[in-house]
């Protein structure tokens, strides 16, 4: 959605990263950076799609610790600035944003983490908040996806004030809900960019200890402000028996378990915004009511043990004071948090049963768990990563000498199911299978003769694989590395990168060219079409044999998802039903029943392969893995 | 408790199928009619054959959260039978309705001969077992009639709104897809949808031979 022309003060309905991006907007930013990575790729999406409207420079970095030096660098030259990350991606920036804590910045910087609680679309679950108190910086968490425009807007401001960068941490179920929002004025901020330090080098950390404690000093000013702060408040009873403590995403699930409960009278709510530094006398002042503290919140028990170290510290303030939250079981420590997990917690604590008509949710569980099956995950039809691992798959298998794969992410990472032959040994971090590679291709000493393969991606190549790939040259490693080149960012949606031609804002660029790049290393660089087999399959056994030093193979097709949107269908596809000899043949249903494309499927009533002609794209793959010939490629109608 | 009026509706189908774009498209419109909004979506695999379940949750008082808790769905929108009977296992309840496309879109496992798809009176059974009401709709049939199977999402919407589940007209819908729809989509999506509002008033549950008895029984089922 276009955010720019919408007017102010009427509703619409954003999604959370888009109310995110328009927060932006109104807070007057000139500069936005980010790397892809679900939850949070759509907030410098949607500011890309109006980067000429609002005057934002907008880019994709090629990876998160550049989005957040070139961002920070629009600051220090009075630039308002936005980068965002997954929880994962914040990991890749935390080397900078550690130090730049000590000079500080200038005009606002905003970090916005999103982190994805349950790991729905990640190699990890991690918790991003505890990085605000390591790093020292004011940590704001947005409840609803108005709060997520409010607040982004009102960041800038307080980053600015602080001379700080400011970090929001928002999670998959705000990134990625839609709600109405209702908008506001833009800031018409004069966009001038000077860098000038004052005093002379202002920008550097020394004197280290001095700067240290300008920065404490700046997150108790934080503090003081947070006190007053109107993204905190409280709702219940003067007394309440029990003082539910939430931020973020609990908020609406610890509303939702008051009100399903009935127990608006009873138990109080203290929603907080702002988060860290802990607004000390406001918690204070709510525990001092009550007896009994809930603590909700999403993964890690962050807010929980802040409140408790503030309870150390003022143990004398209390006579009886019960802490449930994740320390005692009540909410899970891992995983999503959902409206019946709070419920749930809320009637343990307070010894209330929950109204559930459990003789329908028995009956309906039994009859539909009898009858639905699991939708497991499979590369699209069409998709070259699976003719990719297919001719890994049987080159691995010819070569026999115990060849294994290291993952890495991206849609490939797939493969570590049965759509890729569970040919994945590993699905870490960005960039860490040619890292893994490096080492393991340094074993030989210790009597290791197994093939190492890596593979990863165009864009995770240009993130984080370069480095470890000019360590195994260097340090003289034995490896493959296959590099499957999409020509796109496609897990995260599509975005270019730097080897596309193309900017964030759609402008054309010079492409960094992969096969340039290896060989400028002295790398032995191979480059193969999937779809062509038998070829890959050779390239593949003829780089393993070859052994001593680091090869790259580079597996070139466009993503089938991309590509439908321009082209159409190269073959139309069928399946001749005199020559399948389906369950007679000897290659045990090779196509419908190991070679998992969709659009490819057991007809049970005829006993033969049938292709599904809505999801068949027509890459022609196919009909080269049937024995008996009996998979067709036609040329398609024009 | 819940506020007068206030509804959980959940959209549930398969990636590809357009129920994040369907669930924007109602939300748009009630927003735009005063209602707050709010829709979690969970889509993670929704371009790789992954269920892909979107709640709305409605309300002209305030806000809910973007999840609606187990067995509170009021209203559950299938764009394809195994994932409307996944959805009424976990949200389900005895007042729930219905409304669910006809034709199935097979998971792996059944496309590749290791696992079996539920027969369509298994599907009438449950469905008439555990909702107050139920609507079977050919919506793909009907769309590829319309020439464009991705509209059967749009034939669904009809449905829902002819069948007169949520609190706006035909008409405030048509209205809404004059504003966000370009000219040369407006026409097809239009027909889809009356064609969908049009099944519901013919009261036909399906009309699939091997389910004309069930059918008959139940016009919408009760």
């Amino acid at each position: 959605m276009n955010i720019v022309p919408l007017e102010p003060v009427v509703a619409r309905l954003l999604m959370g990263n888009e109310a995110i991006a328009r927060g932006a907007v109104e807070a007057g930013i000139g500069f936005a950076s980010a790397y892809p990575g679900t939850p949070s790729s759509e907030i410098i999406g949607t500011l890309a799609k109006v980067a000429k409207d609002a005057d934002i420079y907008v880019e994709w970095s090629t990876n998160e610790k550049v989005a957040l030096e070139a961002a920070t660098a629009a600051s220090f030259a009075g630039v308002r600035a936005v980068v965002a990350m997954k929880q994962n991606g914040l990991n890749v920036a935390l080397d900078f944003l550690m130090c730049v804590t000590l000079p500080g910045t200038n005009a606002g910087i905003v970090l916005i983490m999103c982190d994805d609680p349950g790991a729905l679309s990640s190699t990890n679950e991690q918790d991003s908040r505890p990085a605000a108190k390591w790093a020292e910086l004011p940590l704001l968490e947005p409840a609803t996806v108005q709060e997520a425009k409010d607040m982004t807007k009102w960041a800038f401001e307080l980053s600015e004030e602080l001379k700080i960068p400011c970090l929001m941490r928002s999670v998959t179920r705000l990134s990625h809900a839609r709600g109405d929002v209702r908008l506001g004025e833009s800031e018409l901020l004069a966009k001038e960019a000077r860098f000038a330090p004052s005093p002379p080098q202002a920008y550097l950390s020394t004197p280290f200890i001095e700067k240290h404690n300008i920065l404490h000093e700046k997150i108790d000013r934080a503090r003081e402000i947070f006190e007053s702060s109107p993204f905190n408040w409280y709702a219940g009873p003067e007394r309440p028996d029990l003082l539910i403590i939430t931020s973020g995403s609990g908020w609406y699930y610890s509303l939702e378990a008051v009100t399903v409960l009935g127990l608006e009278k009873s138990v109080g709510i203290l929603k907080l915004g702002t988060t860290w530094p802990l607004p000390e006398r406001l918690v204070l002042e709510h525990l001092s009511r009550t007896e009994k503290v809930l603590v909700v919140e999403e993964v890690a028990p962050f807010l929980e043990g802040n409140i408790k170290e503030l309870v150390g510290e003022t143990l004398s303030l209390f006579d009886r004071l019960t802490f449930y939250g994740k320390r005692s079981g009540h909410i899970p420590s891992s995983g999503e948090l959902n409206p019946d997990l709070v419920i749930q917690a809320v009637s343990a604590v307070l010894g209330k049963e929950t109204a559930v008509d459990h003789d329908y949710a028995s009956e309906a569980q039994k009859l539909t768990g009898q009858l639905v099956q699991p939708r497991r995950l499979s590369f699209c039809a069409g998709c070259p990563h699976r003719a990719t691992f297919w001719s890994l798959n049987n080159a691995l298998k010819l070569d026999g000498r115990g060849g294994f794969v290291m993952g890495d992410i991206g849609c490939y990472t797939m493969a570590v199911g049965p759509t890729g032959w569970n040919l994945l040994e590993t699905n870490l971090s960005m960039g860490s299978g040619a890292g893994m590679a490096c080492g393991f291709g340094k074993l030989d000493r210790f009597g290791f003769r197994q093939p190492v393969l890596a593979v990863c991606g165009d864009s995770t190549f240009f993130h984080a694989a370069i480095p470890a790939l000019i360590n195994g040259v260097y340090n003289q490693s034995n490896f493959t590395l296959l590099i499957l080149d999409n020509g796109a960012t496609a897990m995260t949606g599509f975005q270019p990168h730097p080897g596309t031609g193309v900017t964030a804002s759609g402008e054309p660029t010079p492409s960094v060219g992969l096969e340039t790049l290896c060989r400028s290393l002295g790398i032995e660089v191979e480059v193969v079409d999937p779809f062509d087999l038998e070829a890959t399959t050779q390239k593949l056994l003829n780089l393993m044999d070859r052994g001593g030093g680091v090869r790259v193979l580079i597996s070139r097709r466009e993503c089938a998802l991309v590509k439908a949107k321009t082209q159409r269908a190269a073959y139309k596809m069928r399946v001749d039903r005199d020559k399948c000899l389906g369950r007679n043949c000897g290659c045990a249903r090779l196509c419908t029943r190991v070679f998992l494309c969709p659009g490819l499927i057991w007809d049970n009533q005829g006993q033969t392969a049938k292709i599904d002609e809505a999801t068949c794209t027509g890459c022609g793959v196919c009909a080269d893995i049937c024995p008996a010939s009996a998979i067709i490629r036609e040329a398609a109608s024009p | 408790m819940k506020a007068k009026g206030d509804l959980n509706v959940i959209v549930t189908g398969v990636g590809g199928q357009g129920n994040v774009l369907l669930t924007q498209l109602i939300g748009q419109v009630l927003v735009r009619a005063g209602y707050h909004v709010t829709i979690g979506e969970t889509y993670g695999s929704s371009q790789r054959g992954g269920s892909v379940m979107s709640h709305l949750r409605l309300s002209r008082q305030a806000p809910y959260g973007p999840l609606v808790p187990y067995g509170r769905a009021d209203v559950i929108l299938g764009l394809e039978p195994m994932e409307t009977l996944r959805v009424l296992g976990q949200y389900g309840n005895r007042g729930v309705t219905v409304v669910t496309n006809s034709r199935p879109s097979y998971p792996l496992a059944v496309a590749s001969g290791m696992a079996s798809y539920p027969t369509i009176e298994e599907i009438v059974d449950a469905l008439e077992r555990l909702s107050s009401r139920a609507w079977l709709i050919d919506a793909t049939d009907i769309a590829l009639e319309l020439g464009a199977p991705i509209v059967a999402n749009i034939v669904m919407l009809g449905a829902l709104v002819g069948a007169g589940l949520l609190p706006l007209t035909t008409e405030e819908f048509e209205m809404g897809f004059r504003e966000s729809l370009s000219n040369e989509r407006l026409d097809l999506n239009l027909k889809a949808f009356r064609r969908g509002v049009k099944e519901i008033e013919a009261g036909a549950m399906t009309d699939r031979p091997a389910a004309e008895q069930l059918a008959k029984k139940s016009g919408p089922a009760t």
